[in-house]
């Protein structure tokens, strides 16, 4: 065993390193999360933690559920497949609880704008215009509806909508 | 806008990677070197380097201890960095970071100091006194033993270690070449020579690094500098050098002549934002003229004291070049856009986290850590003042 | 509104019958949702954007995105004879606002939103050292925001540029593919706000998806194929000068 009696001190090194990786493992047991390595090498509950995140615009579905008028005028129209919350924002806080929230009506002159300014960039087909000289400085909803926009369509017109 | 010329995607714009992140492999890659160095000693029997064996490893101590710092600093979670030893993603290089970096410092490096220097440590137990008396006593692990036979075995073992840690420390440093080298989102890091160009750069500037220490700080204690140390280090230096510079230059002229979709981009990065740091800094003043330099030492006999001041001067432009190198990888591979239609700019701040200070404050640190080692475990014993005396 | 007080007592309920099955809780718990059946993707159909920035003001309303940074954007391009390798693209301020009004000229036009892939392949999970970024058995590549460490690793290894890092969290972040909406049977609210129908959600394994019919009989591409990623973001009619 004489050996062993001059390499005492590198024992004791490697009793240390032996020492280290228990406790590691015992720490690793605690720290580690639970749902880790459910699906993959990731912490599963993280998946939910995304879907719990809260949903500000409520879908046009849930709009078109009470606000059936409006889609009647807008489903034959040209901004059939334009919907609510594009123009009207985020609304979900509104469906949740329509009293609380009453939703602002936007300002067409820089709302149609957005879509609607001619610019040799959009597609050709798309219909666009040069504001200043198409309104004369008149809001859109003057001659347009803007659930239901063309001129032929029969749409009311004036602002109150 | 701000800096931009041309068209990045948006979220491209500001630098993710910082000053800080080419401080790491730079101060990995000096720990590398100077191990490098060391083992030239033990391993290859390279008896004229032997005046710096400890040094040079008490230098790779103080860089290592330092490594991890930078990147604590630029982590948005510090705090959750064992994640990386807890939950190490297998397919990610830089999760081999916490384990390649432990093994290193304990199986290897710290292994093969408590060896050399065992027999120093016990004694010092012994004769000094207060606080000191205690590091030294937990520093001999309760063992006093320091007879032949155990002192014969810690030989013997600690030879094993170094012939282990040569490739364990191309495997420190190599990894993160590797880092670099294994996106095939960036072209400018993508490449399998990546993580060579790194080893061998890491070589250079961590022989570079103990050379100028060595000199510098015999000067400084007013002892005489062995000059066939020095000669056989740059020796060493200078052939090293020259694979670095051929790996690098076969990098270049591959992309030079395939010249793909990245090309163009880069070349003209090249030429303009990068042209001082990578033209004239790395490649002219950082790699040709210290070749130049200590080529002449090879192939012309000159006076020991004009040797000397050229060793000293292809040292500091070593490091610098080398420095050069890693900002050119890590900056330069983030100036321009994904898109190869734009360059961003790198607006390094100032007193940040991850600023110009900060980045100033963790390279003296080492010389610090250094110095203290040196107090604790000094490299010179009674050999080198018997040398002085005849 | 005119809504009698009759038509309020029939659709309040509707509404909130339809409200609630939109709160209904996580996925896994969901009764109606089973990650399995999923595999999401997304079309854009780039003829029909017209650079009007809803999705990326939508985005940022919905997710909460920092100003400065874009979890989606939108790129216009413009490609002349002379240089049909070079393209003058612009991304003022990722398209949130729209766009300046271009001039006619020889050259042509044309906008391309983008968002993040969700790589089958992706390169961003490979590389995240303590697996806080993942693709989901759907199929969508997410961040654990509470596991991030933030090194940025990922951001570099994204090949399309869609990763940043919060600048308040200080984690990585990027789309989601509005997972919290896709698992509720709303679609995302970048494809809700678009006026024109240029980006569309597509859940890959369900034949009854109206685009997914559209994919088997277009032709689409992927960005940057090359990179192999397995992008599912595809585009219809994406013209060879995009990067």
């Amino acid at each position: 065993m004489s050996v062993f009696k001059d390499a005492g001190h590198l024992f004791r090194f490697a009793g240390l390193f032996v020492l280290a990786f228990l406790l590691f493992l015992v720490i690793r047991g605690f720290v580690v999360p639970k749902t880790f390595g459910q699906y993959g090498h990731y912490r599963g509950a993280a998946i939910g933690d995304v879907a719990a995140h809260p949903v500000k615009f409520a879908g046009h579905q849930t709009c078109e559920a009470c606000h059936t008028d409006i889609l009647d005028v807008k489903k034959n129209g040209k901004h059939a497949h334009v919907n609510c919350e594009a123009c009207h924002g985020a609304l979900a806080k509104h469906a949740d609880d329509p009293a609380s929230v009453t939703p602002v009506r936007p300002d067409t002159a820089v709302l149609c704008a957005r879509c609607h300014t001619a610019s040799a960039a959009k597609p050709k087909g798309f219909p666009q215009v040069v504001p200043a000289d198409h309104s004369t400085g008149l809001p859109c909803q003057t001659c347009h509806n803007p659930h239901s926009p063309a001129m032929d369509a029969g749409a009311a017109a004036g602002g109150t909508k | 806008m701000n800096g931009v010329e041309g068209f990045m995607y948006p979220n491209e714009i500001a630098l993710q990677w910082s000053v800080l992140i080419v401080l790491y492999p730079f101060i990995t890659g000096l720990v590398a070197g100077a191990f490098i160095l060391a083992s030239l000693e033990r391993v290859f029997r390279v008896e004229a380097v032997k005046p710096t064996y400890r040094l040079a490893l008490l230098t790779a101590l103080a860089f290592l201890l330092d490594a991890p710092l930078p990147l604590q600093l630029h982590l948005g979670h510090p705090e959750r960095s064992p994640e990386m030893y807890f939950t190490p993603h297998s397919t990610s290089a830089m999760a081999m970071f916490g384990y390649v970096y432990l093994w290193y410092l304990m199986a290897v490096l710290v292994l093969e100091i408590w060896l050399d220097y065992r027999r120093d440590i016990v004694l010092m137990s012994q004769q000094s006194k207060g606080f000191l008396r205690l590091i030294y006593k937990v520093m001999t692990l309760g063992s006093s033993n320091i007879s032949e036979r155990s002192l014969a075995i810690d030989e013997r073992v600690g030879w094993i270690v170094t012939i282990i840690g040569i490739p364990s420390a191309f495997m420190l440093h190599g990894y993160v070449g590797f880092i670099f080298g294994s996106i095939k989102a960036n072209p400018w890091w993508s490449s399998p020579l990546m993580p060579v160009v790194f080893i061998f750069s890491a070589m250079v500037s961590g022989i570079a690094a103990v050379m100028l220490l060595y000199m510098a700080i015999t000067k400084l204690r007013k002892q005489k500098i062995d000059v066939r140390c020095v000669d056989s280090i740059a020796m060493y230096l200078f052939y090293i050098f020259i694979i670095d510079f051929n790996l690098e230059m076969l990098d270049l002229i591959h992309r030079i002549y395939e010249a793909d979709e990245s090309f163009k981009s880069l070349n003209f990065l090249v030429h303009t934002q990068l042209f001082i740091p990578h033209i004239v800094i790395q490649i002219l003043m950082g790699t040709l003229v210290p070749i130049v330099l200590l080529g002449i030492t090879q192939v012309i006999k000159l006076p020991e004291i004009v040797r000397k001041r050229m060793y000293a001067v292809a040292g500091c432009l070593t490091m610098v070049g080398i420095f050069a190198m890693r900002w050119n990888v890590v900056i330069g591979g983030q100036l321009f856009s994904k898109s190869f239609l734009g360059f961003t700019t790198y607006k390094m701040a100032l007193v940040t986290r991850e600023g110009l200070l900060a980045a100033i404050a963790l390279t003296i640190l080492p010389f610090i850590f250094l110095w203290v080692l040196i107090k604790l475990l000094p490299p010179w014993g009674e050999e080198h003042e018997a040398a002085a005396a005849d | 509104m005119n809504i009698s007080r009759r038509q309020m007592l029939i659709l309040l309920p509707a509404a909130a019958v339809a409200w609630k099955s939109v709160q209904a809780g996580t996925p896994e718990d969901s009764p109606n949702y089973k990650m399995t059946d999923h595999w999401w993707g997304m079309l854009i159909d780039v003829p029909k954007c017209i650079g009007c920035g809803n999705c990326v003001r939508a985005c940022q309303t919905e997710n909460d995105v920092p100003d400065g940074n874009f979890r989606t954007w939108v790129e216009r391009y413009h490609v002349t004879d002379e240089n049909m390798t070079s393209p003058e693209v612009i991304s003022p301020d990722g398209g949130k606002e729209g766009f300046p009004v271009a001039q006619e000229d020889a050259g042509k036009y044309f906008f391309v939103p983008k968002l993040c892939n969700h790589c089958a392949d992706s390169p961003c999970t490979q590389v995240c050292p303590v697996g806080a970024t993942f693709v989901t058995p759907d199929g969508v590549v997410m961040v654990d925001q509470s596991y991030c460490l933030g090194c940025a690793y990922c951001v570099q290894a994204c090949p399309y540029g869609c990763r940043y890092i919060h600048p308040e969290k200080h984690v990585a972040d990027k789309c989601t593919l509005c997972y919290h909406r896709i698992t509720k049977g709303l679609t995302t609210a970048c494809c809700e706000t678009c006026p024109t129908g240029a980006r569309q959600l597509v859940d890959l394994k369900n034949p009854k998806d109206p685009i997914h019919e559209f994919l088997k009989t277009h032709s689409v591409q992927v960005l940057k194929p090359q990179m192999a990623t397995g992008a599912k973001a595809y585009y219809y009619d994406l013209d060879g000068s995009v990067r």
